[in-house]
């Protein structure tokens, strides 16, 4: 029977969630890498077996782990993240110049057709890639040598590159999101760049409608129609239908546009998901009720999905990585909150249920579906 | 016919998630560091049979101490010397270990 395996990675370790199809009982093992921040664990879409996973502390840097027997062992590979040539500067918090630095690894993005191939979105923000299974590292240099770079800045969270998305239809094409500087495209494999945020708006930069500069949180594409694309943003969630040429705001409906994560029903292009939370100073979901919400016509329209979810005293965040689906028929959908839930829901959201509710704080939630 | 080089049997406290990551299993090892002993040498030794801690306690690249590594011997803090500095004799007689900490900087 097929059966689901859910990757959590959390501020003290990371923990593997399994269950079979019917996704009610759950075998939880961890924590793995007890005590290490796990920004990210993913999956190969070729291999199952195969998963990567980024550990990292303050105080000794960066890990990168492979599995290749679904999570039960693991190898340390490489973890030597070097910017390729001239590192040059951009903007810090208070306006002046720095070089960048390497902090860690937010995001491992899997190759869809090569399970040897992972690339890597980091601190200060740039693009690495491995064609050896993470043994090496090489930056794709042409992003942050973007000429755009020294006006990159931080987010509240450093600046990150934290959103991988890859094109189904041809392995050269890619989007990433940095914050705080947007959305940037590539189509040669990651030479060259170009910004991808016209019809952004952005009240927090001096140009609200700039080229470059906006705090996006988090994109996601349905694989059958790769030109839509779904964009949350430090507020605003929006929609592109000519692969991130254009955008526009689909977050009408919504109690509050702010947010970090998105995603989209595994079988239908036109449902996606959000969880709204109150602001940009209050990190909590309004009025103490968490609610996903829920488009099925592509954005505009929204439901609240609340059952089995607290809708009172609840104070918890959903970060940008920290929601999935699986691509079982009835598409299970997933997310972790900075209080240590994570819920599941195996309808598509019409119902939820805690797999576990006492984890440490989760950073990432990837969902892996097995054969 | 050469001579053998010379090593000296120098006592290493690591930090536990370091020695988790690197499969020790005891609180300290001995490594045999060839010439003077300085705390340079002895972390290439180190690196040497353990590359998987290349880069937790200096940076790749540039040999810099990370910002929250230090390093103690014989009750003093040696973090700052430079690499090449010899280290304490109580150290390279084997009386006294180096110790690897992480700093006190939360978590």
């Amino acid at each position: 029977m097929a059966g689901v395996r859910v990757l959590v990675g959390t501020r003290k370790g990371a923990f593997i969630l399994t269950a079979d199809g019917t996704r009610r009982d759950w075998k939880v093992d961890g924590p793995l890498f007890a005590g290490w921040e796990m920004y990210h664990l993913a999956g190969s879409p070729q291999n199952t077996d195969r998963i990567y996973a980024s550990a990292s502390l303050g105080w000794f840097g960066q890990q990168i782990h492979r599995s290749d027997d679904g999570g039960t062992t693991w190898t340390p590979v490489g973890n030597e993240f070097t910017y390729d040539g001239d590192v040059g500067t951009h903007q810090w918090y208070d306006g002046s110049q720095r070089p960048w630095e390497f902090t860690r690894a937010w995001h491992l993005e899997p190759s869809l057709s090569d399970p040897d191939t992972v690339y890597a979105g980091v601190e200060d923000a740039a693009l690495f890639r491995s064609v050896d299974a993470g043994r090496s590292w090489q930056e794709l240099r042409g992003l942050r040598c973007h000429e755009s770079g020294p006006d990159w800045q931080p987010g509240a969270g450093g600046m990150c590159l934290h959103t991988i998305i890859q094109d189904p239809r041809d392995a050269d094409r890619l989007h990433v999101a940095i914050s705080a500087a947007g959305v940037f495209r590539t189509a040669d494999g990651g030479k060259t760049w170009q910004p991808a945020n016209r019809g952004l708006n952005s009240g927090q930069i001096p140009q609200p409608e700039a080229d470059v500069g906006h705090c996006v949180h988090n994109l996601a594409r349905h694989p059958a129609r790769p030109d839509t694309l779904y964009m949350q943003k430090h507020w605003d969630v929006m929609r592109s239908d000519d692969d991130g040429a254009s955008w526009y705001d689909i977050g009408d409906g919504l109690p509050t546009d702010f947010g970090f994560p998105i995603d989209v029903h595994a079988h239908d292009p036109d449902t996606a998901y959000v969880v709204p939370i109150t602001s940009d100073e209050q990190h909590f979901p309004v009025d103490g009720k968490l609610r996903v919400y829920r488009s099925r016509t592509g954005g505009g329209e929204w439901e609240p999905l609340t059952h089995g979810l607290p809708q009172e005293h609840c104070y918890v965040n959903v970060l940008r990585d920290a929601m999935a689906v699986d691509r079982l028929d009835d598409c299970g959908i997933y997310f972790g909150t900075t209080g240590g839930q994570v819920y599941a829901s195996p309808d598509a959201g019409d119902t939820w249920t805690p797999i576990v509710r006492d984890l440490p704080s989760v950073l990432s939630v990837e969902v892996q579906t097995l054969p | 016919m050469t001579e053998p080089a010379t090593t000296t049997a120098i006592r290493v406290h690591l930090p536990t998630h370091l020695r988790k990551l690197a499969h020790i299993d005891d609180g300290e090892l001995t490594l045999d560091v060839p010439g003077t002993v300085t705390l340079g040498g002895v972390l290439d030794i180190l690196e040497h049979h353990y590359p998987v801690l290349t880069g937790t306690i200096r940076h790749h690249g540039t040999d810099r101490r990370r910002a929250f590594i230090r390093f103690f011997a014989c009750e003093e803090d040696l973090s700052h010397e430079p690499h090449d500095t010899p280290l304490p004799e109580p150290v390279v007689r084997g009386t006294e270990p180096l110790l690897i900490i992480g700093a006190m900087a939360g978590g």
